[in-house]
């Protein structure tokens, strides 16, 4: 398989490229912009067949993206940041409608002050929304996750949109070598679209109607039980991509170093990288810590998580964004879904960090596992709850 | 190409058909009755019709269907040549 130079947003629009994508609809924003450019490129050479609607709006981008879906056509849109709340009213609609969308997310912060940079408020914004969340780490991942997007979202067990998020910069306009597939093989992989309804002029179907609230009530119930099975399908299908072409990361989670840790750090998106050579550092200098990396947020993989953390000695869990007033979603995540398995909670702390795109390198995630295991093994419990921030 | 694969969850779509929601029943104070003598058969209240009740026949001119009718009065507003009167129910 060859391998492309490719920024973080030109592998999304590869890799939507490849699914072979009818219709894109979107509108530019910042850091997003050069993955629609690209496919407005590709159709504009004739080597992708598929319509691109210019909007006035991210509220009309999905608008129409849904639209296209539910008559019938493999859909696609990306956005970041204030474009992805311009969207929610149709955000909302899409899952709850039951209809395959895949959308990427370049993670930008949220004004004001005005930024560019990333962070995951934007996306964890969208955590109650009914899709599919999926982050990339790093570009490869990005290729390979926008593809599996298609797959998991038009899997009959699930039928809902699933949203890829990539961090701005560090991955959108960073270039890395990525292994791309045949097209031939990714097509016997992917298959055709499926949904459960079209909607195409056909035979007259309403969308939306008013319901009684016990009906609207289990819409919802049905909603919960396809992210329910969409764990399995996820599972199912990086297991089949692995057999396909040669790369699984693990389902929901990607775990890196678990095997014998005694400690465990948890994060979402580029920055797990870093923490991957702190914890290559941590280990050379002889602490037992593991990287568990969330693939996926939304359906939450409490499964895997109580798995791995039932018998931590300590973690820590990264959270890009926080809920004001509370803690990092990741981390209400990771303690709420431990009492559903345990009553017996391990010492699980929350470091804020790396808002607003400050940049968090492995010397600092060295530090401060480092200094959190050095805590606990001296019997000190370090704050629940710290933000992390330097200049 | 897409594949129907049927859902087995709740979908919020609906068939329409006619008198989905019930009959209007005994609380219409005024109906719309039609001088088809007058009507051009230029279809507008059965554009305007909100609740679809109206047919238009080129031969008989516009139909009303009481059953579902609510009496909002809307076609008599919209017809051009005031073929359209409002009458109190009895």
């Amino acid at each position: 398989m060859p391998k492309t130079v490719l920024t973080g947003n030109y592998t999304v629009a590869l890799a939507a490229k490849m699914a072979r994508v009818e219709v894109v609809a979107a509108y530019p924003i910042t850091p997003q912009t050069s993955i629609v450019e690209k496919l407005a490129d590709y159709i504009d050479r004739g080597e992708l067949d598929a319509i691109m609607i210019r909007v006035e709006s991210e509220h009309s981008a999905l608008a129409a993206t849904f639209g296209a879906a539910v008559a019938g056509a493999r859909a696609f849109t990306a956005t970041s940041s204030h474009g992805l709340l311009y969207m929610h009213e149709w955000v909302h609609w899409t899952s709850r409608a039951r209809i395959p969308v895949v959308m990427a997310i370049v993670t930008r912060a949220l004004a004001p002050p005005w930024n560019i940079w990333s962070d995951h408020q934007d996306i964890l914004g969208q955590r109650d929304t009914g899709w599919i969340i999926g982050f990339a780490m790093d570009n490869q991942e990005v290729f390979d996750m926008t593809v599996q997007a298609f797959k998991i979202s038009e899997d009959p067990r699930v039928y809902l949109p699933v949203m890829i998020g990539l961090d701005a910069f560090t991955l959108s306009h960073t270039s890395m070598p990525v292994d791309v597939p045949e097209q031939e093989e990714l097509d016997k992989w992917l298959g055709p679209r499926r949904q459960g309804y079209v909607i195409d002029g056909s035979e007259p179907l309403a969308l939306g109607n008013l319901a009684w609230p016990e009906d609207t009530e289990e819409f919802f119930m049905d909603l919960q039980r396809g992210m329910e099975e969409a764990k399995n399908v996820i599972r199912e299908v990086d297991e089949s991509y692995g057999r396909f072409f040669g790369r699984r990361y693990g389902g929901l989670i990607h775990r890196y170093r678990c095997g014998d840790a005694k400690y465990h750090v948890i994060a979402m998106g580029a920055w797990s990288g870093d923490l991957m050579e702190a914890v290559d550092m941590l280990r050379e200098d002889g602490y037992p810590v593991g990287l568990i990396r969330m693939r996926f947020i939304r359906p939450y993989p409490d499964r895997e998580m109580y798995e791995l953390l039932s018998g931590s000695k300590g973690a820590i869990v990264f959270d890009r964004a926080i809920s004001y007033g509370s803690l990092g979603p990741i981390y209400l995540d990771v303690v709420a879904n431990m009492a559903r398995y345990t009553r017996r909670l391990p010492y699980i702390r929350n470091i804020v960090a790396g808002i607003g795109g400050v940049n968090v390198t492995y010397s600092d995630f060295y530090k401060l596992v480092k200094e959190t295991i050095d805590d606990l093994e001296k019997g000190v419990e370090p704050s629940v709850f710290t933000w992390y921030h330097r200049r | 190409m897409v594949e129907i694969v049927p859902i087995k969850y709740r979908v919020p779509i609906a068939r329409p058909k006619v008198g989905v929601a019930g009959k209007t029943g005994s609380w219409r104070w005024v109906k719309p009755v039609v001088d088809t003598s007058r009507c051009t058969r230029c279809f507008l209240c059965e554009i305007y019709c909100p609740d679809n009740t109206i047919t238009v026949d080129p031969e008989k001119g516009a139909i009303v269907d009481y059953e579902y009718c609510k009496g909002c009065g809307i076609c008599a507003n919209v017809c051009p040549v005031n073929a359209i009167e409002m009458v109190k129910e009895a």
